[in-house]
């Protein structure tokens, strides 16, 4: 039975380290063939949506043309098939950040909904008066915004982490904000606007030396270097599946089990709950527990999905050759007149932010797309830590496993153009 | 889409040799009648309109201050020096025309308009992301009149 999605259930040989070549994986990913403006496309917005290979979107096809259905709820074939899915897909992200149980793995919307959940749940029921939550410099606005939202609504303070002028996290000062009163770190692992990796690891021993529990925030992570909550130990941890090669509108949150049992279920309907009357409700079990009403079960499937396949090229050849990349892009760039790196930290992912001399990264921004290079340009929604530089915005190339050396080229050579035509 | 990369490498050539790095007008006006604060916080994006009038409601002196990228510097440099010596009414039909013709809805070569030398923003209509930089300083003084104090674009 079921032969309907079997295919999308890789076998342990399919998806073991390096059976998918890195060196051709660009055939798998149809948009890159695409021209833009004329020119060929060469994309290095991944830091901001990566593209998705083949396979994640016949595993969506496939579920909306084979046994679209409702999941947790149907005795039907069609029902069963999707449950099994979603719930085969859900095992996978297990073992991707390689959590103890399925039961830490609650499906979200995406990392910012992931932690909003733990500030509407975990946050509401544990943060008072007084109390201090650390965050740092270089958050998202996604981890900024809801824990400001806490601090106002509970009168807590929301203290923040310095970092360095090259974007390094400042881990003696670090050290020296935790108070009898923090309550929470929160932290970014890989910086979406400076590619800093920061030592998670270490950040949570500090924390739970004081009995305080950590959240990672992912997103930039997950798409590069392999994610052990275990071995970091924080208590939560946050990732998008569409920042690893995945669909949009799908993400999920880790959290160790015995944080998620004591906490509130935060959103109410249905397939959250055991029983309901209109006295009483008994809430389900983990994971459900927190996935109220109808989930995004084509999304949970997709971003499986794109989970196996990045098992599949294997995390040694995707840090391998992004970091080759990067050391490339690296000294292209810092090769050219008035360019200055935002962010040189020892230790980063494939992204490089920078800003050149004159000219503002929107007119960047723009001639770079006339040139067939899709960057993105801004504030990348780290308003603090731009200021903490004193810039507005940069420019900012993030590469993934299917960017080549070429990509790069047509970045620089696009470049000296928009340098020519401001000159 | 041909001929796109050519209008908009036209205005870009036209507007950043001249405006962008020399504008016009780029000052405080102290004491001013009318002053607001555009804001666009897609980039950052921010200006300062300042602007006196006489007793016959047309303009004696205007002027910004802010910064951005060369698009938003150049729109707004361009603006002072296009409605100085006008009257408010006029300027208010100058916005509403202006704002038609950066999001495509009024063709400058073919509907009647009265936008002369900013016609060479017609070019962003192709640049979705890019409109809101040509608009942010009309969007601004627009506000001024109106007696507001802050506008944002989004």
């Amino acid at each position: 039975m079921a032969d309907s999605f079997a295919t999308l259930k890789a076998s342990a040989a399919e998806m073991a380290a390096g059976s998918i070549d890195i060196e051709r994986c660009r055939d798998d990913f149809p948009v890159l063939n695409r021209q833009v403006h004329g020119k060929p496309l060469a994309f290095l917005d991944n830091a901001a949506s990566s593209q998705m290979p083949e396979q994640v979107m016949r595993a969506h096809t496939e579920y909306h043309s084979r046994y679209h259905a409702n999941v947790h709820r149907g005795v039907h074939l069609l029902s069963q098939e999707a449950t099994e899915a979603m719930e085969g897909s859900r095992e996978t992200l297990r073992e991707l950040v390689n959590a103890r149980s399925t039961k830490e793995i609650i499906f979200t919307s995406g990392a910012t909904d992931a932690i909003n959940l733990v500030m509407q749940s975990w946050g509401r029921a544990n943060i008072r008066e007084g109390d201090e939550i650390l965050i740092s410099t270089m958050e998202h606005h996604s981890n900024i915004v809801p824990w400001r939202m806490l601090c106002d609504e509970k009168g807590a303070e929301l203290k923040v982490i310095p970092v360095s002028d090259d974007g390094v996290l400042d881990m003696e000062a670090y050290a020296s904000m935790i108070t009898d009163r923090t309550r929470l770190v929160g932290i970014v692992h890989v910086s979406n606007t400076l590619g800093t990796i920061n030592p998670v690891a270490e950040i949570t021993r500090i924390a739970h030396e004081r009995g305080v529990p950590v959240l990672v925030d992912g997103a930039q992570a997950v798409s590069h270097m392999k994610v052990d909550v275990q071995k970091i130990d924080c208590d939560f941890y946050v990732t998008s599946g569409h920042k690893m090669y995945g669909p949009t509108g799908i993400g999920i949150l880790y959290g160790k089990q015995e944080h998620l049992e004591k906490m509130p279920p935060w959103r109410g309907g249905g397939d959250m709950i055991l029983s309901v009357s209109f006295e009483e409700v008994l809430y389900n079990d983990l994971p459900y527990k927190f996935e109220a009403g109808t989930p995004n079960i084509s999304g949970a499937i997709g971003m499986g999905k794109a989970a196996e396949y990045i098992m599949s090229v294997g995390y040694e050849a995707i840090h391998k050759k992004e970091q080759e990349l990067l050391r490339y892009a690296v000294e292209q760039l810092q090769s050219i007149d008035g360019l200055r790196i935002i962010g040189t930290a020892p230790e980063k992912s494939s992204v490089v932010s920078f800003v050149i001399d004159g000219i503002h990264p929107h007119d960047i921004g723009t001639i770079l797309d006339l040139e067939g290079v899709a960057v993105r340009t801004g504030h990348h929604c780290t308003q603090p830590l731009m200021e903490r530089l004193g810039i507005v915005a940069t420019t900012r190339a993030s590469m993934a496993m299917y960017n080549r050396k070429e990509d790069i080229d047509q970045l620089v050579a696009a470049l000296h153009k928009t340098i020519e035509m401001f000159r | 889409m041909i001929g796109m990369d050519d209008k908009l490498s036209q205005m870009y050539q036209q507007v950043l040799l001249d405006h962008n790095k020399t504008p016009r007008n780029n000052r405080v006006l102290d004491p001013a009648d009318f002053q607001a604060l555009g804001y666009n916080p897609l980039c950052g994006d921010k200006y300062k309109i300042f602007l006196n009038i006489d007793e016959n409601n047309v303009v004696t002196d205007i002027s910004f201050v802010g910064d951005g990228c060369a698009i938003s510097k150049a729109s707004a440099s361009m603006m002072t020096t296009f409605v100085k010596g006008r009257h408010i009414d006029e300027i208010d039909k100058l916005f509403h025309q202006f704002h038609d013709m950066a999001q495509g809805k009024l063709d400058p070569e073919t509907d009647q308009n009265d936008l002369g030398r900013l016609k060479i923003f017609y070019g962003v209509r192709n640049l979705p992301a890019r409109v809101k930089c040509a608009t942010l300083c009309w969007h601004t003084l627009h506000a001024a009149l109106k007696g507001k104090e802050k506008v944002t674009t989004e």
